[in-house]
């Protein structure tokens, strides 16, 4: 069965920390860093692997910074 | 860090399924972190991408935070002046029918000093698109009381809380604008989560499909946050938001179609 597997790609220049992405996101797959990008804001990164690409993140933020990828892969 | 959990085989082009839509220049918007300025930008802009008007649309920018709109939005923009963005857009819409027209304002502007110019063109039954943000403050001067700052909400003008024995009650705009025969959609949205936002994506679609069917006006308002005017993070915001404004600005269409919805809560009560 074909399972479905997102990744999402974050402009951590444009990033402003809002969070925002954090309380949408179903499966915990982002979070702040410790370390600020070149305006001072602490920025969202990835931190694991539970993506599914719904898209939830990138439709909240307001900065648009979320670019989101999707695609179907084959369970082993 | 951030590309321990990168997945090159997924990160195609052929694989994207949302970017942030290129009518939107690429620069920082000026927004302060977390407000729903910038996502509302953005479904507006996605709105216009999806019907292909980019180049048949005009929009006018009102004075308040999101006067600089015409710097992020990359399509044809004029500045009113205070409030007068209704006035602005009639004249638009009556140079040019077959333009769609849109005017984009803050609580300050549409509902303060532009309270004359709102009523007016709604009741003259313009044929162009309201977008009204609420977040119930003055953002840009610094979280002064706006007319719809709710009763007890502490502003920088208010600094005990709205008493409306002498600041009077909260101008529910959008009820007051739906009772005019001029308009033909009225709606009230938010941004602060996914579904609302789609839901506020598919009122900014059908405010502009109306246009073409010179109906009259259609008015969209989101209820928006003000983390900084509110001095909250922007998550806290978006739940005090949900706990205090939404009971008293509730959300959902008030006017469509040219009729009046009816509440469906009193039945269900019942």
């Amino acid at each position: 069965m074909a399972k479905i597997k997102g990744d999402i790609v974050i402009n951590v220049e444009r990033c402003k920390g809002c969070e925002v992405c954090i309380a949408a996101c179903p499966f915990s797959t982002i979070a702040m860093t410790k370390e600020v990008n070149g305006k001072g804001y602490h920025y969202a990164v990835k931190v694991n692997d539970d993506c599914t690409g719904c898209m939830n993140c990138a439709i909240v933020c307001p900065d648009g910074v979320i670019t989101v990828y999707r695609a179907k892969v084959a369970a082993e | 860090m951030e590309e321990q959990f990168a997945k090159l085989d997924i990160r195609k082009d052929e694989n994207i399924v949302y970017k942030r839509t290129n009518l939107l220049v690429d620069r920082p918007l000026s927004y302060c972190p977390g407000c729903g300025h910038g996502t509302v930008h953005r479904m507006l802009m996605e709105t216009l991408e999806e019907m292909g008007i980019q180049g048949n649309t005009i929009g006018v920018s009102p004075v308040g935070c999101s006067v600089l709109a015409y710097d992020f939005l990359d399509i044809d923009m004029l500045g009113a002046a205070h409030g007068r963005a209704p006035a602005l857009a009639t004249a638009i819409k009556r140079m040019w029918p077959d333009h769609f027209v849109f005017t984009y304002q803050g609580d300050g502007d549409l509902a303060a000093i532009g309270t004359a110019e709102t009523i007016h063109a709604c009741n003259r039954g313009e044929n162009f698109t309201m977008i009204f943000i609420n977040n119930g403050i003055y953002g840009m001067t610094g979280g002064q009381m706006a007319p719809t700052t709710l009763p007890n909400m502490r502003s920088s003008t208010s600094p005990y809380g709205r008493d409306v024995a002498i600041m009077g009650h909260p101008l529910k705009m959008t009820e007051l604008i739906a009772q005019l025969p001029g308009t033909y959609y009225v709606t009230r949205q938010a941004v602060h989560t996914p579904s609302h936002v789609r839901k506020t994506k598919k009122a900014l679609r059908k405010a502009f499909e109306n246009q073409k069917n010179n109906t009259g006006i259609s008015f969209v308002e989101v209820v928006s946050n003000c983390n900084s005017g509110w001095k909250m993070t922007p998550v806290q915001s978006n739940k005090w938001m949900e706990e205090n404004m939404f009971p008293f600005f509730p959300l959902g269409d008030i006017k469509v179609d040219g009729k009046l919805v009816e509440k469906k809560e009193a039945v269900a009560k019942e």
